[in-house]
């Protein structure tokens, strides 16, 4: 085991593996780029769908569906459905399987996201809200001044649990041919290199972590009542 | 688009598919059911150890999936059932133990009071008041986790394993969609319906909870 875990060191510090298209950094950039991608779009269209359905406090029955039918579809049959599909239709401007993999992390990414923005401004006590309206605050002042602030804790940990999930899924891109860094999980299960698929799955993980902390970071800076809690306390 | 003909000639693979996906699942949520236990009576027992014990399983649950098969490849092989089962069985620990250690901590005092004044043992008291009120707690948890299995199920295949998303790798290496949604579904298919199962289960198991709401 000592041993194995040396071979994955080495594997780490050798220069082959840091250039070129197998190279470490462009697996990373494409990894990256597309969790990133996926995570974008799935954020312009949830969260304006779920802060209007919490503003006017509709669709609570859509929220806890959505939640449970997000849990049970397998992402990577997804992006085994949309695979044969996308390329019906020869989006050639991506690598094969970019679409296929966007798709399902798109799908991924929008139940986590719907569900902690819809419950952050649905779960604001009515009191605030009515207390702003009868300081004659219109409905649209009323969610910029006051539900969304209050909210946005919730909206974003909604993001950041979207974008960790995404980041560690997107690995499956590796077998509908776009590459990423499960490329090195998906090249070594074939080529039976324990070291290589290992050294893919940490490449993995620590990006996970990664994003979980610097998601983590932005969410505590951009907290407009982040000084207020630390004086409650 | 859909290609009938395919699935109606191959409903003897569909069928011993839906069966390997089942074990597999049934295998992960058992195990993870009956170590979750271990763990949650460690949990009442000492409380000082339920901190560590949720710290412990919420680090395995935020390991991505195939990161864990990856970390298991070097003990097990590349193509173990069991690289497939520890990964599954290590995500099912947090939900579990949270819920039934939730569940038993519910029951109120003064009910577990009467059945001690009743002269019934810590152990009967466990077995035959905690456990039963637990049980809607529990269930629940159950079925998180096995909606969550079923659907982690489908990435076996990469170490080898069956069930459905044997299917899905073949429906991608061939480009066929028909196979590939057979595995999807069957997979969506499988999870509602163990999922409905396991709440026809708990309203069985727990008839004094339906009297009351007659």
């Amino acid at each position: 085991m000592i041993d194995f875990l040396g071979q994955v060191w080495d594997w780490f510090g050798d220069p082959a593996n840091w250039t070129g298209n197998r190279g470490l950094p462009g697996l990373l950039r494409s990894h990256v780029f597309l969790s990133a991608v996926s995570v974008a779009t799935a954020a312009v269209v949830a969260l304006p769908v779920a802060v209007w359905l919490g503003h006017t406090r509709r669709g609570g029955a859509l929220a806890v569906s959505l939640v449970n039918v997000g849990r049970a579809i397998p992402s990577f049959g997804l992006i085994g459905v949309f695979f044969p599909l996308t390329l019906m239709f020869e989006p050639t401007s991506r690598p094969l399987g970019f679409w296929a993999t966007f798709i399902a992390m798109v799908a991924l990414a929008m139940p986590p996201m719907f569900v902690n923005a819809y419950t952050g401004i649905r779960e604001i006590d009515p009191a605030l809200t009515e207390a702003a309206r009868g300081m004659g605050m219109t409905g649209r002042q009323v969610l910029t001044g006051v539900e969304l602030p209050l909210a946005l804790p919730l909206v974003m940990a909604g993001i950041r649990n979207a974008a960790v999930a995404v980041v560690a899924t997107v690995t499956l891109s590796a077998w509908v041919g776009c590459s990423s860094l499960g490329t090195y999980v998906f090249v070594g299960f074939a080529q039976r290199d324990r070291v290589m698929v290992f050294a893919g799955g940490l490449a993995v993980a620590l990006l996970s972590i990664v994003t979980e902390l610097t998601l983590g970071g932005v969410e505590r800076l951009v907290d407009p009542l982040r000084p207020m809690r630390r004086r409650r306390r | 688009m859909i290609d009938w003909g395919w699935i109606a000639s191959n409903l003897d693979d569909i069928w011993e598919a839906t069966l390997q996906h089942l074990f597999h699942s049934v295998l992960a949520v058992g195990i993870g059911l009956v170590v979750s236990f271990a763990l949650s009576l460690v949990a009442l027992r000492w409380k000082a150890a339920y901190g560590p014990i949720t710290w412990v399983t919420g680090v395995l649950y935020t390991i991505p999936s195939i990161a864990l098969f990856t970390f298991l490849v070097p003990v097990f092989g590349l193509t173990s059932i069991w690289t497939a089962q520890v990964a599954l069985v290590s995500y099912t620990l947090l939900i579990l133990v949270r819920n039934i250690v939730a569940g038993i901590r519910s029951v109120p005092d003064h009910v577990v009071e009467a059945s001690r004044g009743m002269g019934m043992t810590e152990a009967r008291i466990f077995r035959e008041v905690q456990l039963p009120l637990a049980l809607p707690a529990i269930i629940a948890g159950v079925r998180v986790a096995a909606v969550t299995t079923i659907g982690l199920v489908t990435l076996t295949v990469i170490v080898g394993q069956g069930g459905y998303g044997l299917f899905i790798l073949r429906g991608i290496g061939r480009r066929f969609l028909t196979e590939a949604l057979v595995g999807t579904v069957g997979a969506v298919l499988m999870a509602v319906v163990v999922d409905r199962a396991l709440v026809a289960l708990e309203r069985a198991a727990t008839p004094w909870a339906r009297r009351r709401a007659a």
